[in-house]
C-alpha cells in the first residue's frame, strides 16, 4: 500500500484512469497513512470517511473523465470548503463551516479530486514555521539529530503532508514565500503563480495584493498539472487576469538550450550557510550543463523588499481581518457592550503574531504615518518591480536559493520575530513584483535536511519557470530521505 | 428681481452671515448593490437581501456593478461636472456592528466625478452653488436597538447598497437656499432616474456643515457638521439652531469647536456627538481587491448622448417657446412629475392659463390635502378641458372655479359638470341684450344718474346683469352691451 502514496500525482491518476488502480485503493492508501501520522499534526480537519465514499462513487460510476479523477488531495485550511470546517488555523474561525466553496478548490473537485481534509498552517498564513497555528505546530518529516523541526510556513501542513506522502499533491497559498519556503524545508516542489493567475475568491485573505494560491507537489510535472487545474480567470475576483489558459503539463519541455538564466548578486546575504552557496553554485553548473546561458544581473532594491513587505502585508491584513469581530460568524467572547465584546473576541480569538501584524498594519496606515510608511512602501514596491522588469529584458528566468537556511528547530525563532521574517528574504521580492516562482528540492545540508532552489519567471510565464525547473530536476535527481520515523 | 437676499442673523454685536455646505448621500437607483448582486428592494424582511459579500464572509471579494458606475457618471453629467476617467476605490476602516467588513469601500483620493454646479432659482435671482465632487461608496447595514431590552439586532439588507456622496462647496447662505439646493439636486437625479430621492426611506440624506461669520468677512469660520439629517425641514431647523448657537458662543468670547453634531428632531436642537480630537482615524488606503476604475471616453459620451432634458434646459424651453415667466417655469420644472403633468395639460390647451391654473388652483388643493401631483384628484386631461372651456368662453373664470371644486371632489369631466349643472356661459348677444334692456327699463332713475356723471353706477348694472343670468352671463359681452345701451 505504501508504494501507492509514493507515486507522483501524474503516475497515480494514470494508474487510476487505466484501472490499474481503483480510486478506492488510492484513497484507502492515503487514509491509512494519514491515520498513522497524527504525530506530524498536519491536518486540522480530516474528511476521511467522505473521501472513501467519494472514491467508491468514482469507481462505481466510472467517473474518470476529470484530469484528477480519483486523486486524494488535502488542501490548506485557508481555502473555504463548503460544509467542511475552515479555520485559517485561527481560534477566531473555530467551528466556522463555509456555505460555499473557493474557486480554486471547486476546480479540484470539478476535476475529480477527492478531499482528504484541511491542512494546518500558520494562523491566517502569517508565519514562516507553522508555529503560529492555534491548532499546534506541524512537524517536519525530516529530523535533525532526532529532534523535531518546523516544516516551514505558512503552508507547513501542506509541505509536511506532501513530503510525508499524506496527500497526492496539495494547494497552498503564498503571500511572501508561504509555498516556496516550506517546500524547500521539506524537500518538495512548490509553485507560486503570477498574481492574478489563480482566483482568490473563497480563500481567506491575508494580504490581498500579494496572496496567490499555488501547487505543492512531489515533482515539477505534478505542479504543472495542478496549475492546469486551479488557474483561470474568475469574474468573482476582480484581480484575476483574463488571459488565455495555458496547458502547462502538455507543454512541459526539459530542453532549455539557449535559455538565459540570471544570477542576482544581491541574493548573497550575510550568515547564509555555506551549503546554500554551494548548492546555488551547483545549480548554476547544472543549468549550464543543460545548455542554459548564465548571466550576472542586479536587482538593486532587493534589500528593501523585506521592510516593504512588512509594511504592505500587515497594512492590508489589518483591514482584511477587521471582519473577524464576533458579530456575524466564528468565535465570540462576550462583553458588557459592543466595544468590550470586540476587544474580548479579538484578544482571545487571535494569536500573538496576528495581533502583532494587525498593530503594525494599523500603525502604518494611521494618519500622519501613512505617507512615511504605506505610501513609501508602495513606491519602493514599484522600484522592486522595475528591477525585475529591467532584468527580464536580459534573461528568461532567475535562479536563486529559496530560503537562507534549512528547517530549524521548533521554538528556535519564536522569540525573535525579525529573525523569523528573514526566512522570507529570497521569496518576498517575487510577491511584491507579482511574478511566478518555483522552489524545487536541490540537495541536503550536512544534517541531511533538504534545501531548495528558486526559479523566478516573467509575468504569466509559468511555462518557462516549469521548463527550467524540469531540466534542473532531472540534473538534481533528488531522492526523498523521509524515514517514516513517526509511524 | 424685487427682493434682495436678506438672511442675516442679528446678534448682540451686529449682523452675521451663515455659511453652509452639504454632503448629500444619495442612494443609487439600481436593482443590485454596488459590489454584489443582492436586491436593493426597500422594506423587505430583515437580512433577506444579503449575499456572502454583503455579510463579509471569509474570502469574499467585491466586484463592481457597472450599472452603478453608469448612474454616477450620469448624475455627474447632470451636474455639469467633470467626469474622471480614472478613479479608485479606497477602504475607510472603522468598527461597527452594522459594518460587516470592518471597512466601507468608498472613493477618497480619486472620486469618479469632480467639480460641477447646481443652479438655484431664488426670489432674488439665480444663484450658482458649486459641487466639489461626487464619489461612489457602500452603505452600511442597520442596527436595531428597539427590538429587545438587552440586545441590539443588525439588518444587513442595506449593507453594500450603492450611494453617491455629493459634496457641495460652502456656497449656501440660508436655510432657504439649502432647501432649494436639495430640491434642485433631487429633481435633477429624479429626471435622470439615478436616485429616487425618497427622504423618508433614507434614499437621500445629508450631513450639513455650518459656520458663521460677520457680515463683510470673507474668512470661513470654524464649522460644525450636523450628521445624517433626513428632511429638508430638519436641515433648515438644524441650520437655524446651529447658527444661533455659534453666534452666541462667539459673541460671548468663546470659540467654536470643530465637531460632529446630531440634530434632535424632537427638541429641535443640535447636540455634540464627537469632537475633532475624538474623530475616527479611518486609515484610508486603496482597496487591493479592486482595480482602478478606468472609464473609456466612449462610455462617458454614450451616457452623455442619452441624457434626458434636465430641469434647467426644460425651463429655458418653456420660457422661450411657451412664454412662461421664469418663476412659473421654475415651478413647473422643479419636479419631473409636475413638468410631465404640465406638458400634458398644455399640450391641448392654452399654456399660460395651464401654468396659472396648476400653480394657483391645483397646487392650492394639493398642499391642502398633502398630496403629490401623482395623486392629483384632477387629471391632466380634465384640467386641459376646463382651460379650453374658459378659453372658448363656454364658462367664465369665476364659474370655472366652481367647476374646479366639483372636479376635485369627484374628478369628473368638466364638460359634463357644466352641462349637468347648466353652468354654460350665456354668450348669446341677443339674449343678453334682452336682459339688459329690461334692467335699463326698470332702473331709469339710475340710468339718468349714470349719464349725468356717476360712473361708478356701471358696476351696479353689471351686477344686475350677472344676477339675472345666474352668474353665467359672459362678462365681456355684458360690458360691451351695457356701454352701448348707456351711451
Amino acid at each position: 500500500m505504501s508504494e501507492i502514496t509514493k507515486l507522483t500525482l501524474v503516475e497515480l491518476i494514470k494508474k487510476i484512469k487505466s484501472k490499474e488502480l481503483s480510486a478506492f485503493e488510492a484513497t484507502t492508501a492515503y487514509v491509512n497513512r494519514i491515520k498513522k501520522s497524527k504525530k506530524l499534526n498536519t491536518f486540522i480537519t480530516e474528511t476521511l470517511d467522505q473521501a472513501i465514499a467519494s472514491a467508491k462513487n468514482i469507481d462505481d460510476n466510472n467517473l474518470k473523465t476529470g484530469v484528477l479523477a480519483g486523486a486524494p488531495i488535502a488542501v490548506k485550511d485557508l481555502f473555504c470548503t463548503k460544509g467542511v470546517q475552515t479555520t485559517a488555523s485561527s481560534k477566531i474561525l473555530k467551528d466556522f463551516i463555509p456555505p460555499y466553496e473557493s474557486t480554486v478548490t471547486s476546480k479540484l473537485w470539478g476535476s475529480g479530486a477527492i478531499l482528504l481534509g484541511k491542512l494546518n498552517c500558520d494562523e491566517f498564513a502569517m508565519g514562516s514555521s507553522n508555529e503560529t497555528s492555534a491548532y499546534g505546530n506541524v512537524i517536519n518529516p525530516y529530523q535533525k539529530n532526532n529532534e523535531n523541526l518546523v516544516p516551514g510556513g505558512s503552508s507547513g501542513g501542506c509541505s509536511s503532508a506532501v513530503s510525508a506522502n499524506l496527500t497526492s499533491a496539495t494547494v497552498g497559498t503564498d503571500t511572501g514565500g508561504s509555498i516556496r519556503q516550506p517546500a524547500s524545508f521539506t524537500g518538495i516542489v512548490g509553485l507560486k503563480p503570477t498574481y492574478g493567475r489563480c482566483s482568490r475568491w473563497g480563500t481567506v485573505a491575508f494580504a490581498s495584493s500579494l496572496d496567490q494560491a499555488g501547487p505543492m507537489t512531489k515533482d515539477v510535472a505534478d505542479s504543472a498539472l495542478m496549475l492546469d487545474v486551479i488557474s483561470g480567470h474568475d469574474e468573482k475576483d476582480s484581480t484575476s487576469v483574463n488571459i488565455k489558459k495555458d496547458e502547462f503539463l502538455k507543454n512541459l519541455n526539459k530542453n532549455i538550450k539557449g535559455l538565459k538564466v540570471g544570477i542576482p548578486k544581491e541574493y548573497i546575504v550575510d550568515n547564509m550557510p555555506k551549503e546554500i552557496q554551494i548548492l546555488w553554485d551547483r545549480g548554476i553548473e547544472w543549468m549550464k550543463e543543460s545548455g542554459a546561458i548564465i548571466k550576472n544581473i542586479s536587482l538593486p532594491h532587493t534589500k528593501y523588499a523585506l521592510p516593504t513587505y512588512y509594511i504592505v502585508a500587515p497594512a492590508e491584513a489589518s483591514s482584511n481581518l477587521a471582519r473577524y469581530d464576533g458579530v456575524k460568524y466564528g468565535f465570540r467572547a462576550p462583553g458588557k457592550d459592543l466595544i468590550e465584546m470586540y476587544e474580548n473576541t479579538r484578544a482571545e480569538g487571535f494569536g500573538n503574531e496576528v495581533k502583532r501584524r494587525i498593530m503594525i498594519g494599523t500603525y502604518v496606515l494611521s494618519s500622519g504615518y501613512y505617507d512615511a510608511y504605506y505610501l513609501k512602501a508602495q513606491q519602493v514596491r514599484r522600484l522592486i518591480k522595475n528591477d525585475f522588469d529591467l532584468a527580464f529584458k536580459e534573461v528568461d528566468t532567475i535562479l536563486t536559493p529559496t530560503a537562507p537556511s534549512s528547517a530549524f528547530k521548533i521554538g528556535d525563532k519564536t522569540d525573535d520575530p525579525i529573525s523569523m521574517y528573514l526566512n522570507d528574504v529570497f521569496t518576498v521580492p517575487i510577491n511584491l513584483a507579482g511574478l511566478p516562482a518555483i522552489s524545487i528540492p536541490a540537495g541536503f545540508d550536512e544534517y541531511g535536511l533538504p534545501l531548495g532552489l528558486q526559479l523566478i519567471g516573467k509575468s504569466f510565464d509559468e511555462q518557462a519557470v516549469l521548463n527550467a525547473a524540469c531540466a534542473l530536476e532531472e540534473k538534481i535527481s533528488f531522492k526523498s530521505q523521509v524515514k517514516d520515523w513517526w509511524m | 428681481m424685487d427682493k434682495k437676499f436678506d438672511y442675516f442673523l442679528e446678534g448682540k454685536t451686529g449682523k452675521w452671515e451663515v455659511v453652509i455646505g452639504l454632503e448629500v448621500h444619495a442612494q443609487v437607483t439600481s436593482n443590485a448593490k454596488l459590489f454584489s448582486s443582492s436586491s436593493t428592494k426597500f422594506g423587505s424582511n430583515p437580512n433577506s437581501q444579503v449575499s456572502f459579500v454583503d455579510a463579509a464572509m471569509p474570502g469574499m471579494l467585491p466586484v463592481i456593478n457597472k450599472y452603478c458606475v453608469e448612474q454616477a457618471v450620469k448624475t455627474g453629467l447632470g451636474l455639469k461636472a467633470k467626469i474622471n476617467n480614472f478613479s479608485k476605490f479606497d477602504r475607510k476602516n472603522y468598527f461597527y456592528a452594522d459594518l460587516p467588513q470592518g471597512y466601507q469601500i468608498s472613493q477618497f483620493k480619486f472620486p469618479i466625478v469632480g467639480e460641477g454646479e447646481i443652479i438655484l432659482d431664488m426670489p432674488y435671482g439665480t444663484k450658482v452653488a458649486g459641487i466639489e465632487r461626487l464619489h461612489l461608496e457602500q452603505d452600511a447595514g442597520k442596527s436595531l436597538h428597539d427590538q429587545d431590552p438587552s440586545n441590539s439586532f443588525v439588518d444587513l439588507n442595506r449593507s453594500g447598497i450603492a450611494l453617491m456622496e455629493i459634496v457641495g462647496k460652502p456656497d449656501l447662505r440660508s436655510p432657504e437656499e439649502v432647501g432649494q439646493y436639495v430640491k434642485k439636486l433631487r429633481s435633477i437625479m429624479r429626471y435622470l432616474n439615478t436616485c429616487d430621492g425618497n427622504m423618508d426611506e433614507g434614499s437621500l440624506r445629508a450631513d450639513v456643515n455650518v459656520s458663521v461669520r460677520k457680515i463683510g468677512s470673507t474668512d470661513l469660520g470654524t464649522r460644525c457638521e450636523i450628521k445624517n439629517v433626513n428632511s429638508i425641514k430638519f436641515m433648515q431647523q438644524a441650520i437655524e439652531y446651529e447658527a444661533k448657537r455659534q453666534i452666541e458662543i462667539i459673541e460671548e468670547g468663546g470659540a467654536i469647536n470643530q465637531e460632529t453634531r446630531l440634530f434632535d428632531t424632537k427638541k429641535i436642537e443640535t447636540r455634540s456627538m464627537r469632537s475633532k480630537e475624538d474623530a475616527h482615524d479611518y486609515r484610508y488606503f486603496p482597496d487591493p481587491d479592486l482595480l482602478p476604475l478606468m472609464l473609456e471616453q466612449d462610455f462617458v459620451d454614450r451616457i452623455k448622448n442619452s441624457l434626458p432634458e434636465l430641469p434647467d434646459e426644460k425651463k429655458a424651453r418653456l420660457m422661450s417657446s411657451f412664454g412662461l415667466s421664469s418663476y412659473d417655469a421654475g415651478i413647473v420644472v422643479s419636479d419631473q412629475d409636475i413638468s410631465e403633468y404640465y406638458e400634458e395639460v398644455a399640450k391641448n390647451s392654452d399654456y399660460k392659463l395651464a401654468a396659472n391654473w396648476m400653480i394657483v388652483e391645483l397646487f392650492g388643493v394639493l398642499n391642502k390635502e398633502g398630496k403629490d401631483i401623482k395623486d392629483s384628484p384632477v387629471s391632466a386631461k380634465n384640467l386641459s378641458k376646463l382651460i379650453n372651456l374658459i378659453k372658448d368662453n363656454t364658462i367664465s373664470g369665476k364659474i370655472a372655479k366652481t367647476v374646479f371644486e366639483d372636479m376635485v371632489t369627484n374628478n369628473q369631466d368638466p364638460e359634463k359638470i357644466v352641462v349637468d349643472k347648466g353652468m354654460k356661459q350665456q354668450s348669446d348677444p341677443k339674449e343678453l341684450e334682452k336682459i339688459i334692456d329690461t334692467i335699463v327699463e326698470n332702473n331709469q332713475e339710475k340710468v339718468e344718474q349714470y349719464k349725468s356723471g356717476k360712473d361708478k353706477l356701471f358696476g351696479f348694472f353689471v351686477g344686475q346683469a350677472m344676477k339675472d343670468t345666474q352668474g353665467k352671463g359672459n362678462p365681456k359681452l355684458i360690458n360691451e352691451i351695457l356701454k352701448e345701451k348707456l351711451k
